[in-house]
């Protein structure tokens, strides 16, 4: 039987069309903003405005949050699962894919009504109760995606061997975790990293409806009211998220088929 | 949740105690923001505002608007799921299969892994810029072909423009998932029953299909409760102009709008059991199909 020629050309150049088209276009209308000539303008107002520079830093840091507090739940559990406790890994597999299962935004309605101001846990009463809020939502969000990349690094590494050699070396348990293990997963850690904050950096549904004062709230807001700059914010949001998958490829060397399971 | 994992690491040695308290910060954290929260919004739309058991909310669901939502949703989920289904496959079994260059494998899937995480805001302005009224195809067609397609009713603040832009996400998703599976098919296969005298649609009909459909029906599945749960991309394309369910709800958690707290834990309840109903089938089928994939 021989291979189809035409067929899979015709597929792959009318989706590289549809892909394509929507980046130049974007990418041509924000080149727009001076009449008469193309500029990069729109970029030179969104890069001074304080407000992107406010809520990118804002998105980032929590971002950042987010990911310590992922890797320092994730790392520990998927170990042990895998170690020590095999018949817990249902259950753990069930609740990671949880984020999945309940929309953000109904998640986010769970927690207002969870830790409103009048609840026995008042975290959105303050700036901060509403900030460590937020990053326990993002790593909520990101958990399907951190426990999966974690899980993964354990099972390329034989954590049975490096345990007991730590332990015969007279490691304590948290050294172990952190200096020998850790160590050894940090490419699937980073993977993990890179794209929850992929996935955090624009996140609008939960900032806005905790109102804190985020990069994808202030995304949308200029997008209602701008014409240019949103085009510019776009390409912008483009390559940082092009950025990071990057980032996960070039720490990954190979690993191509994260996606399988 | 850091205090408290330093706090189960310095704990006495006594290794079983120990591998127990290992685990305490994940499930703490598990119960804190995903299993009570969800809980509570439960229990919510079974009660009334003193906090007695009624089905009332449930039955308030039937009116107008709110039906109206959830078949917007549901539809334009399924329209995107589908159309994100079909095409995705088609490049998957392109790249996979095709006599085409080497180099355009790992392009489409690194270029895939990008697309399928660039959704929300930016999404919904990329799509501005392109098809909306002043969009650069928009304007080409009308300055090449003399074609002006929001003449001729197209409005990508609709549902057939939201559906359009969804699958910018839709269909790099489906590419991820079924090129594996794909691969997963094995050349014996195809070789048995070309030695048995079967055609191409033969084979692609009796083999190939029978193993891939859990994973078709699983990635469409998926692929509807990804699109089912999304609010960003339609909020920043359309404002509250469509009549949408997580448009609704946005709009019930910000401001009340049905003026019944409790109507909208009855809201979220539905979209949970629906986004609940086709994860838990997509799981099912997941594990179905990867018995063939080993």
């Amino acid at each position: 039987m021989k291979r189809p020629v035409i067929g899979p050309w015709i597929t792959i150049i009318l989706g590289a069309i549809y892909f394509l088209v929507p980046l130049v276009a974007t990418f041509e209308f924000s080149l727009r903003m001076k009449r008469g000539e193309y500029s990069f303008e729109a970029y030179r107002v969104v890069f001074g405005d304080p407000n992107f520079q406010a809520s990118f830093t804002y998105s980032a840091l929590i971002a950042v949050a987010a990911i310590i507090v992922g890797v320092l739940i994730v790392v520990p559990t998927a170990y042990i699962v895998q170690l020590k406790l095999p018949r817990l890994r249902p259950l753990v597999e069930f609740i990671t894919l949880l984020p999945l299962v309940i929309p953000a935004i109904v998640l986010v309605f769970g927690y207002i009504r969870m830790y409103n101001s009048s609840s026995w846990i008042p975290l959105t009463n303050s700036a901060r109760g509403t900030d460590f809020l937020l990053t326990c939502a993002y790593v909520t969000l990101a958990l399907p995606y951190m426990y999966r990349a974690v899980d993964t690094g354990l099972r390329a590494i034989d954590i049975r061997t490096l345990t007991e050699a730590a332990q015969s070396l007279g490691s304590s348990w948290p050294r172990i975790l952190f200096q020998v293990i850790l160590p050894n997963v940090r490419v699937a850690v980073l993977s993990g990293a890179f794209l929850t904050f992929a996935i955090v950096i624009g996140e609008f549904t939960m900032a806005s409806l905790l109102n804190r004062p985020a990069f994808g709230p202030y995304l949308q807001l200029v997008g209602a009211n701008r014409a240019y700059e949103p085009a510019a914010l776009a390409i912008i949001a483009f390559i940082i998220t092009w950025a990071c998958m990057g980032l996960i490829q070039l720490f990954g060397g190979g690993r191509r088929n994260d996606t399988r399971r | 949740m850091a205090a408290s994992a330093a706090e189960s690491a310095r704990a006495r040695p006594r290794p079983l105690s120990l591998t127990w308290l290992g685990v305490v910060p994940f499930m703490l954290f598990a119960l804190m923001f995903l299993i009570i929260p969800a809980t509570l919004l439960m229990i919510g739309a079974f009660q009334d505002p003193q906090g007695n058991f009624t089905l009332q909310n449930i039955a308030n669901l039937n009116q107008p608007t709110i039906i109206k939502a959830y078949r917007t949703s549901i539809a334009i989920s399924a329209a995107s799921a589908f159309g994100g289904a079909l095409i995705g496959f088609g490049i998957a079994y392109a790249v996979a299969l095709g006599r085409v260059p080497r180099w355009i494998r790992p392009t489409m899937m690194t270029f895939s892994g990008v697309a399928s995480n660039f959704a929300g805001v930016p999404l919904a302005f990329a799509f501005m810029a392109t098809l909306g009224r002043t969009g650069l195809v928009t304007a080409l067609l009308t300055s090449i072909f003399g074609f002006n397609i929001y003449r001729y009713g197209f409005n990508l603040l609709s549902f057939g423009g939201l559906t359009l832009t969804y699958l910018y996400f839709q269909i790099p998703l489906m590419i991820l998932i079924m090129t594996p599976a794909i691969d997963g098919l094995k050349r014996e296969w195809r070789e048995a029953s070309a030695i048995l005298g079967a055609t191409t649609w033969q084979y692609w009909r009796m083999v190939a299909f029978p193993i891939l459909w859990p994973s078709l029906l699983g990635a469409f599945l998926l692929l509807f409760a990804n699109a089912f749960g999304a609010i960003a991309t339609a909020y920043a394309l359309t404002g509250s102009s469509l009549n949408i369910i997580t448009i609704l709800l946005f709009a019930q958690i910000r401001g009340d709008v049905l003026h019944d707290p409790n109507l909208g834990y009855a809201l979220a309840l539905g979209m949970i059991l629906i986004t609940g109903l086709s994860n838990g089938a997509y799981i099912w089928l997941r594990s179905r199909s990867e018995r063939w994939m080993r």
